[in-house]
């Protein structure tokens, strides 16, 4: 059995969901970022499918976004994490569904 | 056939001259006032010599037209050109406007002096003399409509020239919005050409005209429309109202207003367009009984008016009213020639009564008198400008109102009827305002009032003195011309040179020189100054009598035909104000805030249902997100594109 595009996207689609349940349904912040991250990584694994099977044949457009993505989500999560931090820091908590002030 | 070969340059230049002074004082000199008003007079000297260079060659080259144009741009089948024009009667119009300009304005430097505003006087006053140099020259109606409304804008700015006075400010309205019924009717004219003829061009036109392209129904309406734009501009009934209130304006403005420029035009228009008139028996009735029509109201009106400048302005629209009449006589070259000598008397009558105003601080004729003697300068300059006015021999105005008296004589009897009682009542009323001013005994001005700071006077009302030599000096000018300009019709010079400007054959032969009309005009002229010495120096008839025992005509006058009382309670005050205006602030009210208001409501409302969607659980919004992406993936893949 040879590795095709479809594998590929097969991983990438699960982690993706993996990423978003994640994501959505943890009530901690720092447990948010990691699914986001997860998600960034999903979309890292299909563009460089996309790069190594697509008609463009090697090219290394999909290397770069996907060093590009890297550092974007580094830097965010640096920032994230320190909001994370500043908001623990004023309300005793990273708890998501408390942290709900812009509400009417 | 030989043109004028003076070279297009020096005709822009004619128009630049002014537009730069206008240019340069609006936006630098506003605070160097003596310097605004030499720059001006400098630029209007400039346009006055290259204004006869061009008449010189024009003279050289029989007044036949020369043009020079250039397109402006195009948009689909629009195709705009911008162009000069030179020809006999666009080289005698330059010559009345420039020549009468400087005089105004070397005047307005004594008249205006210690006026706060001097700055702004001569920025208003070259940008009104630029306007009125670009309509005579234009060579197609949409530039000449351009600075047509340039003349408009132009004389409102001046008439309200003192803005803080409330009557100055309504009076510019007023010549303004009155003006622009008129203009309303140009520019239909303008459309209607464009629609039918496809052109502009007033060579162009012409062509149209004479080769018989038009119907006969459209040539009409298009005489009709400009002459519904030149009603307004040269103040003919029903729409001269404006021009008595337009006095609240400084003299030497009223002066430039009743000459050389802003009336002038209307006269100038359906000059340039007469070759319409000729075609057209129907349009040329109307501008005849039109004209003839304000021939009478004015020189009516004139004959109660107990202000020195409304007796001057409703005399000017009883002289506009004859060029009217010559025009729809056929006296094409006649009606240029009564604008050309008009032009100098009564300049000289306006800045003459300016220096009356000078010297006793009102224009009231009952609180004048005397003023013979302290304003020797004034007073004969003053009657020469009268009787040139009157019609007397061999004054100017004799010549061209004789000319005037002879077509209408030959073309219709009833109009050569109305003519002549209005020359006697000219005769008339202008020495009525002689006796009044400057005979009897003087009745002590009005008293300078300390508290009116509005008033730039200085001097003694009561001890009134002749005025310096800068006003004195143009009034010289003037008179001069208002004593030689007739002789230039000499040998019918005058006519032949103006009508190169027009297509041979659109010409009508002009009826020969007259010794019964001549002497009967002037009988006519001596009658009138005649009856005003009985009456307002000998006292032989008392007025008071005269106005009792024709108490309802003398109401009927001094309320004007009660046409402003018309047009103010029936068409401002009912017609639009109660009617018009209501509608449209009903709409107001309702249709547009409404539709403002509702907007406003319909966000509020929507707003607060889906408040309710923002519940603060950022996971919440992500569930949304991804759920909505989902949806959108679906719907890709599921039209498969």
């Amino acid at each position: 059995m040879t590795l095709t595009l479809e594998h590929f996207l097969t991983v990438a689609a699960l982690l993706f969901c993996l990423g978003l349940v994640i994501a959505l349904s943890k009530r901690n912040a720092v447990g948010m970022l990691m699914g986001i991250e997860l998600m960034l990584n999903a979309v890292n694994l299909t563009l460089i499918a996309f790069s190594r099977f697509g008609s463009g044949g090697g090219a290394v457009a999909g290397h770069a976004f996907t060093a590009f993505v890297i550092t974007v989500a580094a830097a965010e999560a640096a920032v994230a994490l320190a909001l994370a931090v500043s908001v623990y820091r004023s309300r005793q908590t990273v708890e998501v569904d408390q942290l709900d002030l812009l509400k009417l | 056939m030989d043109v004028p070969g003076v070279s297009e340059a020096v005709l822009w230049a004619i128009i630049l001259c002014p537009l730069a002074a206008f240019t340069a004082i609006a936006l630098y000199l506003r605070k160097l006032p003596k310097l605004a008003g030499w720059l001006s007079i400098a630029a209007i000297t400039a346009s006055f010599a290259l204004a006869l260079v061009a008449l010189v060659d024009t003279l050289g080259a029989d007044g036949r037209a020369a043009t020079h144009t250039h397109d402006w741009f195009h948009a689909g089948p629009l195709q705009l050109s911008l162009g000069v024009r030179l020809d006999g009667l666009t080289a005698v119009m330059l010559v009345v406007v420039t020549s009468v300009a400087l005089l105004v304005q070397v005047y307005s430097q004594g008249y205006m002096e210690r006026d706060p505003g001097y700055g702004r006087y001569y920025a208003w006053m070259s940008l009104f003399i630029t306007a009125m140099l670009g309509l005579v020259l234009a060579d197609n109606l949409l530039m000449l409509f351009v600075f047509w409304e340039l003349v408009g804008l132009s004389s409102y700015l001046l008439i309200g020239f003192w803005f803080h006075k409330p009557s100055a400010a309504a009076a510019a309205k007023k010549a303004f919005i009155v003006t622009r019924i008129g203009d309303l009717g140009l520019l239909a004219a303008m459309l209607l050409i464009w629609t039918r003829g496809g052109t502009l061009a007033i060579d162009e036109i012409h062509e149209l005209v004479l080769t018989g392209a038009l119907s006969g129904t459209t040539l009409t309406l298009f005489g009709l429309g400009l002459f519904a734009g030149a009603v307004g501009k040269s103040a003919q009934f029903p729409l001269h109202v404006w021009l008595p209130d337009a006095m609240e304006g400084p003299t030497p403005v009223s002066a430039l207003i009743h000459a050389a420029t802003m009336v002038a035009a209307g006269v100038y228009l359906m000059a340039r367009f007469f070759p319409v008139l000729e075609a057209s028996p129907d349009a040329r009735e109307t501008v005849a009984w039109i004209g003839a029509a304000t021939v009478a109201v004015g020189a009516a009106l004139a004959l109660v008016q107990t202000d020195l400048k409304r007796v001057l302005a409703y005399s000017t629209i009883s002289q506009l009213g004859y060029m009217m009449l010559a025009l729809g006589v056929f006296g094409y070259a006649v009606a240029v020639f009564h604008l050309f000598t008009h032009a100098f008397f009564k300049a000289l009558l306006f800045l003459g009564s300016g220096s009356v105003n000078h010297a006793t601080n009102t224009f009231d004729m009952r609180r004048m008198g005397g003023l013979r003697t302290v304003m020797p300068l004034t007073f004969w300059t003053f009657l020469i400008g009268t009787l040139s006015l009157a019609g007397v021999f061999p004054l100017a105005g004799f010549w061209s109102k004789d000319e005037i008296l002879l077509e209408a004589w030959h073309q219709n009897r009833a109009l050569y009827a109305i003519a002549a009682v209005a020359a006697f009542a000219t005769a008339l009323y202008m020495f009525r305002a002689v006796f009044m001013t400057f005979f009897g005994t003087y009745k002590g001005g009005e008293p300078v009032d300390p508290s009116d700071e509005d008033s730039h006077f200085h001097g003694d009302p009561a001890h009134p003195h002749e005025s310096g030599r800068v006003m004195t000096w143009p009034l010289l000018a003037l008179a001069a011309g208002a004593v030689a300009a007739g002789w230039w019709a000499w040998g019918r010079e005058f006519q032949h040179f103006v009508e190169g400007a027009v297509p041979a054959d659109a010409l009508h032969h002009a009826p020969a020189f007259s010794y019964g009309i001549a002497i009967a005009s002037s009988l006519i002229a001596v009658a009138g100054i005649a009856a005003a010495w009985a009456i307002y120096q000998r006292r032989l008839v008392d007025s008071a009598e005269i106005r009792r025992t024709a108490y309802p005509l003398a109401l009927l006058l001094e309320r004007k035909f009660f046409l402003d009382d018309l047009y103010e309670r029936a068409f401002a005050a009912g017609l639009f104000q109660r009617g018009w205006n209501r509608l449209v602030a009903a709409f107001d009210a309702f249709a547009v805030d409404g539709a403002v208001n509702g907007a406003g409501w319909l966000g509020m409302q929507s707003g607060r249902v889906l408040r309710h969607a923002q519940t603060g659980q950022v996971q919440l919004y992500g569930a949304a997100l991804a759920a909505g992406a989902v949806v959108a993936a679906i719907i890709v893949l599921a039209t498969g594109s």
